[in-house]
């Protein structure tokens, strides 16, 4: 029932501050808020309840309640150490874009934050669902919302951009649903119990170029929202027109959806299929690394060079995934947990930037430090995490993932470790042209971070430092998940 | 045991003292910065004492385990800190030599805006070196690598205004970060061989599970190495060094002369088994320092920046260690570390004031007569002068690198280029130090000087100068008399050297050669500079492409930019708008002119609506009719 | 009774058909397109009556009752929608009535 109550604060509470917000806009604020923090800390207090062993039982919380027996759809979701941590993580970020928005968001306040908390909704329910209906359901709860943050608040450019993250997601949400039908069916006619249940169907058998096909509209929607590369064209627009808060949400949760889905759903439902796309997925992954940072190297718009990151830093997420073995897989979901972070925090600084200058192009930038020199030591932090640098959190999931893939290819081991290097070259680009050099005129007598800029900022340059240090809290929480996985992607499901 | 066990404190210590500066540096008086920034620093090295008094009544390899830092499948690093002679030797270096240059820079960065944030980085540079070299697994040594780099990296642009320093800051980050990616992917390798990155545990595995001279130790090795030298300065990534030097002088005495750049050499002589065990890693090790000494020697001569040519030299000295390590003379390049760390930061130490008292003047050519207005240093610059030329006997050069020539000809692995290099680049050393001194300090004053250096600054000066010249009394050559303290306080931790039969009674002449290829490289510079006026120039004018290369350093920087740095820019600017993104945005273009084209037949003209009810009635009906 | 061949009424109802097609076609005045219209159902009726008395069947007087009333109430839309028009644009030529060219 607790994750059920987690998705239905959100919505209630989305509803409840969209209403407020004719009477108040600061009391919708508030309640957006809170409604965020209750869930965030209900959600850290079951995961220290649980420390230190994870592995006792299965699924750490699990409710199972048939709903529409007739079609075999059921209210079933279930949390583990991957799904928790990634809920902490959700609901963290999601706070923190209620609260970068105190400022920057003045108009239609009530339905910015209804749409906001839905899409908290949609996300928190797609990591914890466990019935592939209702999975659907959630995939699409974010979609929509998200699709009007963009396009309301956005800037300039935002009705394109908009649009153009619709039909990404929505025609790759298409397939996977046409996988899931199939799924549905196959399972069914062989059984005979039609159901959309994931432990049930986790048991399903049906043949290789069957299993080739349905695996392949998952993962459609998988790597469009992760993004791989030559899917990711909507991410850069998505991530540059949506506003700050939309931007945190989309590269530091949507993207993470991915991931899980591929992890949740595509390895244990296709195993077979799954081993037989590794070479290419990994191959993807390494592209997108380099790629990625080639392009956000040659950005001269801030958010859109982040967006770049984010297809590079998700290659090593896809790159890890499809390496197949527990150094690489715990390295996704620190690298998860990382880029969330990083990435969110070089968002929110950007639109700390953004609105005190008018601005995200880079060349018109420089010489913020002596304005600025507690955002210059915070955005530091942050580009130091995106090119990896040991002490930080990214480190440790960028080590962990390309460890694991030189045990199962040196090649790409080798060639997405050249990503770091490039990855070196575009973080030192923003700091570079932002904080050093000449002072430009556009950044005279500009404000330091504010209080409520702070009060985002400073939490998550402490957490990117103690999990850089102390990472085996997150790893002691996935440790079971991961080798769960890990053990039934090594399985069969050839009839 | 009982005072081994604070050894945490060292790095603590300074981290300490950065965390402080960087929270509240800012409301802080200049007074309160220099006392945490320094005095973090002294306090590190009086527990480093402590502990070294404690380490000698009872030598041995001390382990002690901070926190385990994470455990995934078999890779469990933690945060331990290994103590034996190799790292108790470099934190002695790094702590004492660290508390001189912070009590330096509490007088040279008196008047900089950026006080607290300079101390922070140097603190933070300081705890980030301690971990390096007191790292007992290759994650957290990782750690502490990347950590000077990202300091190294902040104090090279510490003045952020002018480009040129931000250009010289990420040079230097990114041409390291090629190295550290090669050490990392050696890191992979040396996993996937032995399931743990703890140092001890490969040390002693890697003879038992590689054979001698197999090809994946090599890659081992060499990948290794490559970390090495993009950290030491070394060919093929020796030229970021150079430019480094658009930090504050402290900053390059501190990092680009004592420390960090010796991290390559820690890094080899810590695994020195696994190099052991590949002779074509030992004989790359050999001939990239003595190529690296060769042509970072010759740059120097031909360099005008007075920090230019230290750091040049400084590129050649650490080609002397690679050159000892490649020979296998592990604590010849250890010893040479130790002397070269004093009388290194001793000289751009000195510089730092010389440039101070002329109105940040760098070039060397208008400098000139500072003997007499700054006596002082020039006493204390010709100690480190005459230490770097290796002037004989009385000097810490002479014996560090008296042992790394002895062995480079004698030593089993060692032979007779790569001695030739070396004694050329003896020579070399001692032209262009000569001239340094000679062109800086002689002649007559062509700038005045406008300020005298305080206390400060005078004393870092004066204890290193005695330390370049008494350091070298620690290990005299074993023809002299018994007194090897270096290589005997190494000889837990790394082998001695074997010679090779029969060449012990050489050892008197290969002295005096070296001996004479000092004093021949003195002498020559003496003729250029002083002896007859206007021959440089001359000489210059001859030698004119070649001058012009060497000064260049050899072409690097243009070879690099071509090859890589510009087709990556290319690369990233032709694809800016990104390529594939046309992909769809061309499907949208055919969806949309599509769309285009039908709304055309939408024309609003009814007869030519009628006319396609007609023409598709028809189309109908034949259709009926014919299928 | 002499039966006047079926294929003579098929025929002038083809024509008649082909004339109002014609004609709507090319006229640009929208009331001859409307008459013209207005052929074109008849020609459809005469089919009907020519075949319901082929086959001496009701049914295609019935279709012509059909056709009539719907030909009433379609002239008096029609005519209603040509007086707005006229209203509107002032003018009958359906060329100038594209307004709602896409």
């Amino acid at each position: 029932m607790t994750l059920i109550a987690f998705i239905g604060t959100l919505m209630a509470g989305g509803i409840v501050a969209w209403i407020t917000a004719r009477w108040s806009e600061t009391l919708s604020r508030w309640i957006a808020l809170t409604t965020v923090l209750i869930d965030l800390v209900w959600s850290v207090v079951i995961l220290i309840n649980n420390r230190p062993d994870f592995s006792a039982t299965d699924w750490l919380i699990r409710f199972d309640y048939p709903w529409i027996g007739r079609f075999g759809i059921g209210i079933s979701v279930a949390a583990d150490g991957l799904s928790l941590i990634l809920l902490i993580l959700t609901f963290f970020l999601g706070a923190a874009s209620v609260i970068v928005s105190w400022r920057e968001i003045r108009q239609r306040v009530g339905f910015f934050h209804f749409n906001l908390l839905w899409v908290l909704a949609g996300i928190a329910g797609v990591f914890v669902v466990m019935d592939l209906f209702l999975f659907y359901f959630f995939w699409e709860v974010m979609l929509i919302p998200m699709y009007f943050l963009i396009g309301i608040w956005g800037h300039e450019n935002r009705r394109y951009a908009a649009m153009k993250f619709f039909i990404f997601t929505q025609a790759s949400g298409l397939m996977m649903l046409l996988s899931i039908l199939g799924l549905y069916f196959i399972h069914g006619n062989n059984t005979g119990t039609y159901t959309f249940d994931y432990f049930e169907l986790l048991t399903a058998t049906f043949g290789d170029t069957a299993g080739r096909w349905l695996m392949l509209g998952f993962l459609a929607a998988f790597i469009v929202k992760l993004p791989v590369v030559p899917f990711h064209s909507w991410l850069p627009d998505a991530h540059s027109q949506a506003p700050t808060a939309g931007s945190v949400i989309l590269a530091g949760l949507l993207l993470k959806t991915g991931a899980y889905g591929i992890l949740r759903f595509v390895l244990p439902l296709f195993p077979d299929a799954a081993r037989e796309f590794s070479n290419v997925a990994m191959i993807l992954g390494v592209v997108g690394i380099i790629y990625g940072a080639l392009l956000a190297y040659g950005q001269t718009d801030l958010k859109r060079l982040v967006a770049y990151t984010s297809v590079s830093h998700m290659g090593f997420v896809m790159l890890g995934i499809f390496s197949f073995n527990e150094l690489a897989f715990q390295g996704v979901v620190m690298q998860l947990v990382a880029h969330g972070l990083s990435t969110g925090a070089l968002f929110v600084i950007a639109g700390a930037l953004y609105e005190r200058i008018h601005t995200r192009d880079l060349s018109l930038m420089g010489g913020f430090w002596s304005g600025t020199p507690f955002m210059g030591f915070i955005t530091l932090v942050f580009v130091m995490a995106s090119l990896g640098l040991p002490g930080l959190v990214n480190f440790v999931a960028e080590f962990l993932i390309l460890n694991g893939a030189w045990q199962t290819s040196h090649v790409l081991a080798v060639i997405g470790a050249i990503g770091l290097v490039l990855a070196m070259a575009y973080s030192l680009r923003i700091m570079r042209k932002i904080f050093f050099g000449p002072v430009a005129d556009i950044g005279v007598g500009m404000r330091d971070l504010t209080l409520c800029e702070k009060v985002v900022l400073v939490p998550m340059t402490l957490l990117v430092i103690f999990l850089g240090l102390f990472p085996q809290h997150v790893f002691n929480a996935s440790e079971k998940s991961v080798k769960d996985i890990l053990a039934m992607v090594n399985s069969n499901n050839k009839p | 045991m009982s005072t081994i066990e604070y050894l945490w404190l060292v790095p603590f210590l300074p981290l300490l003292g950065a965390l402080l500066l960087i929270v509240v540096g800012r409301s802080m008086s200049k007074a309160a910065i220099a006392w945490i920034g320094a005095g973090s620093v002294v306090l590190s090295a009086l527990v480093v004492i402590v502990i070294g008094i404690g380490f000698l009544s009872s030598p041995g390899v001390y382990e002690i385990s901070v926190w385990q830092w994470f455990v995934v499948g078999n890779l469990n690093p933690s945060i331990e800190l290994h103590l034996d002679a190799l790292s108790l030797i470099f934190i002695f270096v790094i702590t004492f030599v660290g508390f001189l240059i912070h009590v330096y820079s509490v007088e040279f960065m008196r008047e900089d805006s950026g006080y607290a944030r300079f101390f922070a980085c140097l603190n933070l540079f300081v705890c980030s070196m301690l971990l390096l070299v007191l790292a007992g697994n290759l994650v957290l040594l990782y750690l502490g690598w990347e950590g000077v780099g990202l300091c190294s990296y902040l104090l090279i642009g510490f003045w952020y205004e002018d480009p040129k320093n931000g250009y010289a800051a990420r040079k230097a980050f990114i041409i390291t970060r090629v190295g550290d990616t090669a050490m990392l992917i050696g890191l992979f390798l040396l996993f996937s061989t032995f399931s743990t990155l703890d140092i001890e545990t490969i040390l002693s595995a890697a003879p038992t599970e590689w054979e001698q001279g197999s090809s994946i130790a090599t890659l081992a090795a060499l990948l290794l190495l490559g970390g090495a030298v993009g950290k030491s300065a070394q060919l093929p990534l020796q030229n970021w060094l150079p430019d480094a030097m658009a930090g504050p002088t402290p900053v390059s005495a501190l990092i680009h002369a004592a420390t960090m750049v010796t991290a390559g050499v820690y890094l080899i002589a810590r695994m020195y088994v696994v190099f052991e065990l590949s002779p074509v890693a030992m004989t790359t090790v050999g001939v990239v320092g003595a190529v690296t000494l060769l042509i970072a020697g010759f740059s120097a001569i031909t360099q005008t920046d007075l920090k230019r040519v230290l750091a040049y030299s400084t590129i050649s000295q650490i080609g002397y260690m690679f050159l000892a390590l490649g020979v296998g003379a592990w604590s010849a390049a250890i010893f040479h570390f130790f002397t070269h760390a004093f009388f290194k930061a001793l000289l751009f130490l000195c510089a730092g004031v010389i440039i101070e008292a002329l109105h940040h003047e760098h070039d060397i050519f208008r400098m000139g007569g500072l003997r007499k207005q700054l006596p002082f240093v020039f006493v204390a610059f010709f100690a480190g002068a005459a230490s770097l030329a290796a002037l004989p006997l009385v000097t810490s050069g002479f014996y560090s690198k008296d042992m790394i020539l002895w062995y480079a000809w004698a030593g089993e692995k060692g032979n007779g280029l790569l001695y030739a290099a070396g004694l050329v680049g003896a020579l070399v050393t001692a032209l262009y130090t000569a001239r340094l001194v000679i062109v800086t300090f002689f002649g007559s004053a062509r700038t005045p000087v406008s300020k005298k250096p305080g206390w400060h600054m005078t004393l870092p000066l004066g204890v290193l100068a005695v330390l370049s010249i008494t350091t070298g009394f620690l290990e005299v050559p074993h023809n002299f008399w018994h007194g090897q303290l270096i290589s005997g306080f190494l000889s837990d931790v790394l082998p001695a050297t074997t010679i090779q039969p029969g060449s012990e009674a050489y050892e008197w002449l290969l002295q005096l050669v070296a001996v004479m290829a000092t004093l021949v490289g003195v002498f020559i510079g003496y003729y250029i500079y002083m002896a007859t006026p206007g021959l440089h120039e001359i000489v210059k004018m001859k030698m004119a492409p070649l001058h012009g290369l060497m000064q260049a350093g050899w072409g690097f920087d243009a070879l690099y930019d071509l090859l890589f740095v510009r087709p990556v820019t290319w690369m990233a600017r032709a694809n800016r708008g990104d390529i594939i993104d046309g992909i769809y945005t061309g499907i949208a273009w055919v969806t949309m002119a599509a769309n285009r084209a039908f709304a055309m037949t939408q024309n609003g003209v009814m007869r030519w609506y009628v006319l396609g009810i007609v023409v598709g009635a028809l189309l109908i009906i034949t259709l009926g009719i014919f299928v | 009774m002499n039966a006047i061949p079926i294929e003579y009424g098929l025929i002038l109802a083809g024509i008649l058909f082909m004339l109002g097609m014609v004609s709507v076609l090319i006229r640009r005045n929208i009331i001859f397109m409307l008459i013209s219209v207005e052929i074109m159902l008849n020609a459809a009726g005469l089919a009907f009556i020519v075949a319901g008395s082929k086959w001496t069947q009701a049914d295609g007087q019935i279709m012509f009752i059909f056709i009539l009333t719907m030909a009433a109430a379609e002239v008096s839309v029609g005519l209603a929608l040509i007086l707005q028009i006229y209203h509107q644009l002032k003018t009958l030529d359906t060329d100038a009535a594209n307004r709602m060219r896409g």
